[in-house]
């Protein structure tokens, strides 16, 4: 075999005998989309509850609609008591074809919303029992906006988070690992190019990534989370291999200065956690401040975000890839110019 | 000896780290065959000449020719001829022990199926399947040497491979180093045990402050001392007296467990005691090479 694949081969299975790494590359980002995920999965989703008391064709529909949710009671004045306590915007009081409407003044644009969809039921029935057809009619469409649901933002940015994790660590703590231990040394008294040695481990960290957009998506996808690919979503691909190679020289670059395991570990710490915040992994850009959405545009997390989420969730199509590959590119060729300055064989 | 059959001709090679002068003006030739010692305590430069010779680091001054080539700069051509083992024990992380050898052999291009072989050579055939943090200090130190003669390599350089082992251990590796001897290879190796030296090497050089102090075979070099052998009796075999006035004792004296006779020439001593049936416990100390180090720096030797 060839000194890149037996290279590639050792690391990979290095990689994967390594308990603490392989917790850091998987289940720890995916604790966050869990976690995330599920909190904030019912966030603007609940309906508005209304009592009611009696039953008639326009509660039928109504309840057929499901645009309210139907609390039904018995008691007249036990429903009117719920509305007075505030537990509920209103009660809906049905007496043959009389519809009473009892509403809390509190919340105004509540009791409003509900008020004008029982009005307009109560509309649709009157015309209906009229035999004429409707003068005015129209049609609802749905329109794709730009808010997402929060699977949607959260998988996207945790998945990046995660790659650009794994691929720092895993060249910064390789390299200050072989240093420490004289294996790059050994490498170096062995008739083998840097390069293969480089291009090997490089590898391994794009099989990662790989690995971890499978797991991610796959996961996010449950029907708990309810993540909705888009067709596009084979772009993520490119867009994987370059944030890891882009990742990969900072880790490189962390690895050239630091001494220790340790230290790596707390510089890409430092590097990497405020950049995943102020990149967007964790809430939308487009919710932040002015003054943070300019700052995060320096971060290459950042535009590997918009990227993924482009082609992930919004069904956006190959030209969406051009500024975020340009940016990991450029990152990746100004990064991994000044590793390779400042690159020691030796401690 | 010619400088054609020599694998390794150090001249007058100089390596400073600002004020310390690691190596100090330090020639010698090794033969193609031959086990080479350098001894000395820590930080005697036994290291850094060794990484000069390697083509890990250049010299300030001086010349290196190994195997006939320039180490320095990286000599690609001559990588494959070398076999280097580490001061720390260099490993892949998490790889079992054969796993080790085929990665490292692999760097060399060479077969993976040789790591059984090597695994042998070693003693660690039953390990095979662990990994490497899980062996001892020795069966790690004789993983380090197997790794570097994965390629076959003509000369192999190994730095302090008994250091920090039990003397079990230490003996295991001994064995070790004999059987890649006999398969004809150049062995220069540093250590600071000074009776290990004696038993294995060929010639030793014995270093200290960047310098080359000494450099013979260890028996000539304790022949050269023209030190007294001490021979050792049980108490009570013979007085004190009659054993001071035997031909050729210089001093004799007794303590509470023997007797020690000092002499520079044992031969008639030996035969006078048998003679007398005075040979019970009988020990001879000859001087070794710590005494050697002790007569060159006058003090004592520490490791």
């Amino acid at each position: 075999m060839t000194a890149f694949k037996t290279l590639s081969l050792a690391m990979f299975k290095g990689f994967i005998r390594d308990k603490v790494t392989l917790f850091f590359t998987f289940l720890f980002p995916l604790m966050f989309l869990v976690i995330f995920g599920l909190i904030l999965r019912d966030v603007g989703a609940d309906k508005t509850k209304i009592a009611v008391v009696g039953d008639g064709p326009i509660v039928s529909a109504l309840r057929d609609s499901g645009v309210l949710e139907l609390q039904p009671y018995d008691d007249e004045n036990a429903a009117v008591q719920k509305v007075k306590d505030g537990d509920l915007p209103a009660a809906l009081i049905v007496r043959g074809q009389v519809l009473d409407v009892r509403f809390a003044q509190s919340d105004q644009v509540k009791s409003a919303t509900v008020v004008g969809i029982i009005n307009g039921f109560v509309d649709k029935a009157n015309v209906a029992a009229t035999g004429q057809p409707p003068r005015f009619t129209f049609a609802a469409e749905k329109v794709e906006d730009a808010s997402l649901k929060p699977i949607q933002f959260l998988t996207p940015g945790i998945l990046s988070w995660g790659v650009a994790v794994s691929a720092v660590f895993g060249s910064a703590l390789t390299l200050v690992s072989w240093r420490r231990k004289q294996v790059l040394r050994r490498i170096r008294l062995a008739p083998v190019s840097a390069t293969s040695v480089l291009s090997s481990r490089i590898l391994v960290s794009a099989g990662v990534a790989l690995l971890q957009g499978a797991i991610f998506i796959g996961v996010a996808s449950l029907p708990v989370f309810g993540l909705r690919l888009s067709g596009s979503w084979w772009l993520a691909i490119p867009l994987l291999l370059l944030g890891t190679i882009a990742f990969f020289a900072l880790g490189m670059l962390v690895g050239a200065f630091a001494k220790t395991e340790e230290a790596a570990s707390a510089a890409a710490n430092i590097i990497v956690l405020p950049m995943a915040f102020m990149s967007g992994t964790f809430f939308p850009m487009d919710q932040a401040p002015a003054w943070l959405q300019a700052v995060s545009k320096v971060f290459p997390l950042r535009h590997m975000n918009d990227g993924m989420l482009d082609v992930l969730v919004r069904g956006k199509g190959i030209q969406a890839l051009a500024v975020p590959s340009a940016i990991l590119v450029g990152f990746a060729l100004v990064v991994g110019f000044l590793a390779s300055r400042v690159f020691k064989w030796e401690e | 000896m010619t400088e054609e059959r020599s694998a390794v001709v150090v001249r007058d090679v100089r390596k400073s780290y600002g004020e310390l002068k690691a190596v100090d003006g330090v020639s010698f030739t090794v033969a193609e065959g031959e086990f080479f010692g350098i001894l000395g305590p820590n930080g005697a430069g036994k290291t850094t000449t060794l990484e000069i010779i390697e083509g890990l680091r250049e010299p300030d001054s001086g010349d290196v020719t190994l195997l006939g080539e320039r180490p320095w700069p990286r000599n690609v051509k001559l990588l494959p001829r070398i076999g280097v083992q580490l001061q720390a024990s260099s490993f892949f992380d998490k790889l079992t022990a054969r796993e080790q050898l085929q990665t490292f052999g692999s760097l060399y291009g060479v077969n993976s199926t040789r790591a059984d072989e090597m695994l042998e050579l070693v003693g660690l055939t039953d390990k095979a399947n662990e990994q490497e943090n899980k062996l001892s200090g020795g069966q790690r130190q004789r993983l380090s040497i197997a790794c570097a003669l994965m390629h076959d390599p003509d000369i192999v350089f190994l730095d302090e491979p008994t250091a920090a082992l039990d003397p079990q251990a230490r003996r295991n590796l001994w064995d070790v180093l004999r059987a890649i001897r006999e398969r004809g290879k150049t062995i220069v190796y540093t250590t600071h045990y000074l009776d290990e030296a004696e038993i294995l090497c060929d010639r030793v050089a014995i270093m200290d402050e960047g310098r080359i102090l000494a450099l013979d075979p260890p028996a000539v070099l304790v022949r050269g001392l023209d030190a007294p052998t001490h021979v050792t009796l049980q108490k009570g075999v013979l007085s004190v007296m009659d054993a001071s006035a035997l031909d050729g004792v210089e001093e004799a004296h007794e303590d509470e467990v023997s007797l020690t006779i000092s002499t520079r020439r044992p031969a008639p001593v030996l035969s006078a005691l048998a003679d007398r049936g005075a040979l019970d416990g009988l020990q001879v100390r000859t001087a070794t090479l710590e005494d050697v180090f002790l007569n060159l720096t006058g003090r004592e030797y520490r490791a």
